[in-house]
């Protein structure tokens, strides 16, 4: 009586349940056979359909890849060029710096070389012989005087004359020395001027050594990208990431800098645009402080394209130089005077502030109370400071834009590609599942449990009572064993 | 003959252009307006350097383009005779606050001059406060009433009219307790539930504050 008691306890709701799925188990076990058939059947065309929209997804991807590869490739190439060009005008400026007056040099070098010869083929010259008859002289001074004071006073005055002639000779000859010293002495500016030029020379012969060098690996990489290897684009890839994610942070950084001059502005707005109007559900003055700032961001794209910094807009690029540089000109004028602008309204903020707060302190019975002091100088100039320069520092916003942009397009291409793989894959899984219908029909088994097992049951005990009966049991095969 | 894309390209910037011009031509209404009733019967005129620091801490939470009314209530009270200062504050922060400091200096003066009334017509008042906000027409309509609440009209003054305060704001304030009061709390109690009845009736939202530091919140809150 326990069961009954126990029943007798559960709420007519469970009860009601569970005598709809006992009756559905029952309607699904008679249904089992052209149920097994029909999962069988809608796993096959499930199985099929689903291979097929993998394999679609899969050439899709394939598709995708190709796509990415040439966008990389191309933008590879773009930059590649882009480099080699830079790096050759700064042979060209080296070659025009150092080498451009190559010919000066060579007629310096020349000249200086000639000095020197002049001067060393004068510092050769040897000095003057004592003349032929000091010979003479000294031969006949060499006789024997024999005590004749007549021969003994021609022999002193023929020695006294030979002296002389010798004092003479070693004068002149001293003085020839130091002709040649001098000489030799102004030769050593000459060879000193000699060795710096051609150390100046050698620098400048140093210096293009290392810009080819350089070039010949942007070469050697411009020439991966044009061969189209895997590796260039793998490094390409690499790089675009990189590029993008760094970007994306100075970005981050840029819309902090745009924020701040936002909230320096929008406030001193409202006493042009008024406080109270709305465009939208926006205050008319915050719309028009953002308006400047993004006037403001434009202008700086336009000088970055003028200065072909940038190339986000080709025609910009492409005008001829006297439009480009008026552009520039007019561009940074703009930018200047909303520069001023800002500077004008930080300041007036501060006053409004101040003006506020006086007020606020007044109607609070606060009268008297002196707002900020001495010092309020200092936050005014650091406002206004800050409303000139921001402006200027968001011209640069356009570099890590158009890096952001740039590869921005690699990743967008790479998140696809992994995000069809992903779908792909799951497909492939799916119809694995789906491909024998085993596992659909395993669920519907358990669905179905109790039956089964009463079923089981009986055909046990059947066998049972064949065997008892010494008849051969096994005739009655369930509806699992039955061909599908 | 292939189709030109000229024409339908203007015609969709001709009505975009219709249409924000549209959206701009019929502003939905938009910011505060406070009209505050003062109570200038009898004793309670003691109260109104109360009333005055109200006003004050009232103004330095308005915004640009907010109303601002403030009205004595007196014998007869339905009349702009006793409105004793209103300003609709200019959309400039820098004028606003000039309005600011002028509007003080009224009240301050008026404060100092005033003298007791004889009756007390709060109904006359509430009627003409709905009417100068209706014709502000604001966002968001705040009446407030800086009373006791008892009503004192003079013989021949008929008040006994059903008040249209749809979308209003009714806010009792300081309603300080007679000795009436005291002896009978009743009294009071029904005082205030016949006022509450009269304005959820007429459509408007009733209540009773006694802190100033709600009040605070309250308007900012309704911002």
């Amino acid at each position: 009586m326990l069961f009954p008691d126990g029943l007798a306890q559960l709420p007519n709701a469970m009860l009601t349940w569970l005598a709809l799925i006992a009756g559905l188990s029952v309607v699904l076990y008679f249904a089992r056979e052209p149920a097994h058939q029909a999962i069988l059947t809608l796993s096959r065309i499930l199985y099929r359909a689903l291979r097929v929209a993998a394999a679609a997804l899969m050439r899709g991807e394939g598709v995708l890849r190709q796509r990415n590869r040439e966008v990389l490739l191309a933008a590879g190439r773009d930059a590649a060029e882009r480099m080699v060009e830079r790096e050759f005008e700064r042979i060209d400026g080296a070659v025009h710096r150092g080498l451009g007056t190559a010919p000066a040099l060579h007629r310096k070098m020349n000249d200086s070389f000639n000095e020197i010869m002049d001067d060393y083929t004068n510092s050769a010259d040897v000095p003057p012989n004592p003349p032929g008859w000091v010979e003479a002289v000294d031969a006949v001074a060499r006789i024997p005087s024999n005590g004749d004071p007549v021969v003994t006073a021609i022999l002193q005055g023929v020695q006294d004359t030979l002296t002389e002639e010798r004092d003479k000779a070693i004068k002149a000859y001293r003085e020839a020395s130091k002709e040649r010293h001098k000489r030799l002495q102004t030769m050593v500016p000459g060879l000193r001027g000699l060795l710096r030029l051609l150390a100046s020379l050698d620098k400048s012969i140093k210096g293009l050594t290392q810009r080819t060098e350089i070039v010949d690996r942007q070469i050697e990489e411009y020439e991966s990208i044009l061969r189209q290897e895997d590796s260039a684009v793998r490094q390409l890839s690499s790089s675009s990431l990189i590029q993008f994610f760094v970007s994306a942070f100075v970005l981050a950084i840029a819309v902090g800098g745009a924020a701040i001059n936002f909230h320096l502005i929008a406030r001193p707005m409202s006493e042009m645009v008024g406080g109270n109007s709305l465009i939208g559900t926006v205050k008319t003055a915050d719309v028009a402080a953002l308006v400047i700032i993004l006037v403001e961001i434009s202008m700086g794209l336009f000088l970055m394209e003028s200065l072909r910094i940038t190339r986000l807009f080709p025609v910009i690029g492409a005008l001829p130089d006297v439009m480009r540089r008026r552009m520039l000109w007019v561009t940074f004028g703009i930018l200047f005077m909303l520069a001023s602008v800002e500077a004008g309204l930080s300041y007036m903020r501060e006053i409004l502030l101040q003006d506020e707060l006086a007020t606020t302190a007044l109607l609070r019975g606060e009268s008297g109370v002196a707002f900020g002091g001495d010092f309020v100088w200092i936050t005014t100039a650091a406002q206004m400071g800050m409303g000139f320069v921001l402006p200027f520092a968001l011209v640069f916003v356009a570099i890590p834009l158009e890096t952001f942009v740039q590869s921005l397009r690699t990743v967008l291409g790479i998140l696809a590609m992994g995000a069809l793989r992903i779908v792909a894959a799951a497909l492939h899984l799916i119809a694995g599942v789906l491909r024998q219908g085993a596992m659909l029909i395993e669920v519907y088994d358990l669905l179905i449990f109790a039956p089964l097992w009463l079923d089981r049951q009986v055909r046990a005990g059947f066998g049972a009572g064949r065997r008892a009966a010494g008849m051969p049991a096994g005739e009655a095969p369930t509806i699992r064993e039955m061909p599908s | 003959m292939r189709p030109s894309l000229k024409p339908i390209l203007a015609a969709a910037v001709i009505g975009a252009a219709a249409l924000s011009m549209s959206a701009c031509s019929d502003p939905a209404p938009q910011g505060r307006g406070i009209y505050l009733l003062m109570d200038t019967s009898g004793t309670y005129t003691q109260e109104l350097r109360k009333a005055e620091q109200l006003i004050n801490a009232i103004l330095a939470k308005l915004d640009p383009g907010d109303s601002f009314a403030v009205a004595r209530i007196d014998t007869g009270s339905f009349s702009e005779k006793d409105i004793v200062a209103k300003m609709t504050f200019d959309d400039r922060p820098s004028q606003a606050n000039r309005q600011k400091r002028h509007f003080r200096e009224t009240i301050a003066k008026f404060i100092r001059e005033v003298k007791p009334a004889g009756h007390t017509d709060i109904t006359g008042g509430l009627l003409q406060a709905a009417e100068y906000l209706n014709e502000k027409n604001p966002g968001i309509k705040t009446v407030l009433i800086f009373s006791d609440l008892k009503e004192d009209l003079k013989k021949g003054y008929i008040r006994d009219i059903p008040l249209q305060l749809l979308g209003f704001d009714i806010v009792a304030l300081n309603v300080t307790k007679l000795l009436s009061d005291n002896i009978d709390p009743r009294e009071y109690m029904t005082r205030l539930e016949d006022w509450q009845r009269r304005v959820e009736d007429g459509g408007g939202a009733w209540r009773v504050l006694n802190d100033f530091d709600r009040l605070d919140r309250i308007l900012t809150a309704s911002r």
